[in-house]
């Protein structure tokens, strides 16, 4: 394949793929901080199911969690014609089902590293602040959250990484719509079921270097070899 | 200035205990709370500060309600404006020393963090980070942070155990200049007979999660040097005895006129007191 031939590739499921990952780890940022802090200082009796809800994306295939998105979220059930009725949000087969479903797929990449990270800070720290007369959110922002940074790092590029990953759940409810839901996975797929070995390979190396290069990225960061270069 | 009678089960090491404590400190007392280790001392420190809830009673403090069980008011810790000092210092590893301060203090005041940064002889860490400086470093920063607060109560929980004996002097220097200084009425956790006749003017000695007695340093610590032991042996052998005793977990051998010993048997619990500290 020559370089013209690839410069006029499809792109599209690349840039999917990419706009879906970075909506997803921002919405799901916002949404994993709360939760994780809730897990990691909640002492309620109903703890145990959420934090086991949460985990759940990690042992489930994620073709049952596709399933049930599938038949929550089809208009022709009580829950997706409420949806389309008041909202008039479609979930599927559409962008914003996959974020939603990313979001969920996601949440323990997200959500248990920010809640190690919260539970390994020694509990001195957030009393003194509170000693100090800081309101809950100041500690929050100003005290604990910088002092996990490294954790939340984690829980980012994880998440990304995971979300850039995504087969099943997306098969199951975006299907493959050009320039809607056919991310990088699915086209790799269909490439490959239609024998064009060489797009899928065009698509397979970009996916793989870019995340051999984020994934690498956070093993600097994390184990402090890029601190000579900032300080 | 306060006042406290507070209730609360604990479970600690050695199981159950109800803490049952009732005290009054006047202002600008420097008192220490002593007593052996799950004596229910740093408990005390942390139902004062609000961090820990009693089960019942009531804690006022400059005639202001903090606490009280029937009425149900607790005030938050954030609301209690008081310093407190913790055994591990709980600095902010992610700030410098100096921003450790102006995060305490309520409003920008430079110049009072000035001073005490250099009173505790730490302007030249000023823009350090704690996890660099040393063990008695980090305590003069605590302190001077829980200062920062300009705190009308200062509560210290263990503040010198972590240090080395000539450390450890230096800061019961600094600490004592701080209360002429400063004139805040202060509480200390200490499990130093030595450390509590330098520094305190009261003491109260806590045991088994009740305050048995009360006083000045001088009454209170011959008694409160007393350890309960169980006899496990007993050898007379003329006019002295060899006592063997169990104190947690040792035995003490103690040499006896065997006219003391003689109403001893093995089993029996005795209570060993110091006459003197040295």
């Amino acid at each position: 394949m020559g370089i013209l031939q690839r410069i006029s590739m499809d792109w599209s499921p690349i840039i999917l793929t990419f706009k879906l990952a970075l909506l997803t780890t921002f919405l799901l940022f916002l949404l994993a901080i709360p939760l994780a802090y809730w897990l990691a200082y909640s002492r309620s009796r109903i703890k145990p199911v959420i934090e086991t809800v949460v985990s759940m994306p990690l042992v489930l295939p994620p073709t049952v969690l596709g399933f049930y998105f599938l038949i929550a979220f089809s208009p022709n059930n009580t829950f997706g014609n409420w949806l389309d009725q008041w909202f008039g949000v479609r979930l599927v087969f559409s962008f914003s089902g996959l974020v939603l479903a990313s979001i969920i797929y996601s949440l323990p990449f997200m959500v248990h590293p920010i809640q190690s990270g919260l539970t390994g800070i020694p509990s001195s720290l957030k009393e003194a602040a509170y000693l100090m007369g800081k309101s809950r959110w100041t500690t929050l922002t100003k005290v604990l959250l910088p002092n996990i940074k490294p954790s939340l790092l984690t829980g980012i590029v994880l998440t990304f990484a995971h979300t850039v990953g995504e087969f099943g759940v997306i098969l199951m409810i975006g299907g493959s719509i050009p320039g809607k839901t056919k991310v990088a996975s699915i086209a790799i797929y269909e490439e490959v079921e239609a024998l064009n070995y060489g797009s899928a390979n065009f698509y397979s190396g970009i996916l793989l270097a870019i995340t051999f290069a984020i994934l690498l990225l956070v093993y600097l960061v994390n184990g402090g070899y890029l601190k000579q270069f900032w300080k | 200035m306060i006042a406290m009678h507070i209730q609360k089960k604990l479970k600690g090491a050695e199981g159950e205990m109800t803490l049952d404590v009732a005290l009054n400190i006047k202002k600008n007392q420097l008192v220490t709370l002593y007593g052996a280790s799950g004596a229910g001392k740093t408990s005390v420190l942390r139902m004062l500060a609000g961090l820990m809830r009693p089960d019942s009673g009531n804690i006022t403090v400059n005639d202001q309600i903090w606490f009280d069980a029937q009425q149900n008011i607790n005030l938050k810790p954030r609301q209690r404006q008081l310093g407190f000092v913790f055994q591990d210092y709980a600095l902010f590893p992610h700030m410098t020393v100096r921003e450790n301060l102006e995060f305490a203090s309520a409003q920008k005041q430079p110049q009072h963090i000035s001073e005490l940064l250099e009173l505790m002889e730490l302007g030249q860490l000023a823009d350090q980070k704690p996890p660099t400086l040393s063990g008695g470093q980090q305590q003069r920063v605590a302190l001077a942070r829980a200062l920062a607060q300009r705190p009308k109560l200062l509560l210290l929980d263990e503040p010198l155990s972590a240090l080395d004996p000539s450390t450890r002097l230096r800061l019961q220097d600094c600490l004592l200049d701080v209360h002429r200084n400063f004139e805040i009425t202060t509480i200390m956790v200490s499990h130093d007979a030595n450390e509590i006749q330098k520094l305190a003017n009261y003491v109260m000695v806590l045991e088994k999660g009740r305050l048995i007695t009360q006083g000045s340093p001088q009454e209170t610590l011959t008694v409160a040097s007393q350890v309960d032991g169980e006899i496990v042996s007993i050898e007379v052998e003329g006019n002295t005895s060899v006592v063997r005793v169990k104190v947690q977990g040792q035995t003490l051998q103690l040499t006896l006129p065997s006219a003391t010993t003689k109403d001893m048997e093995v089993g029996n619990r005795i209570r060993i007191a110091l006459d003197t500290v040295m």
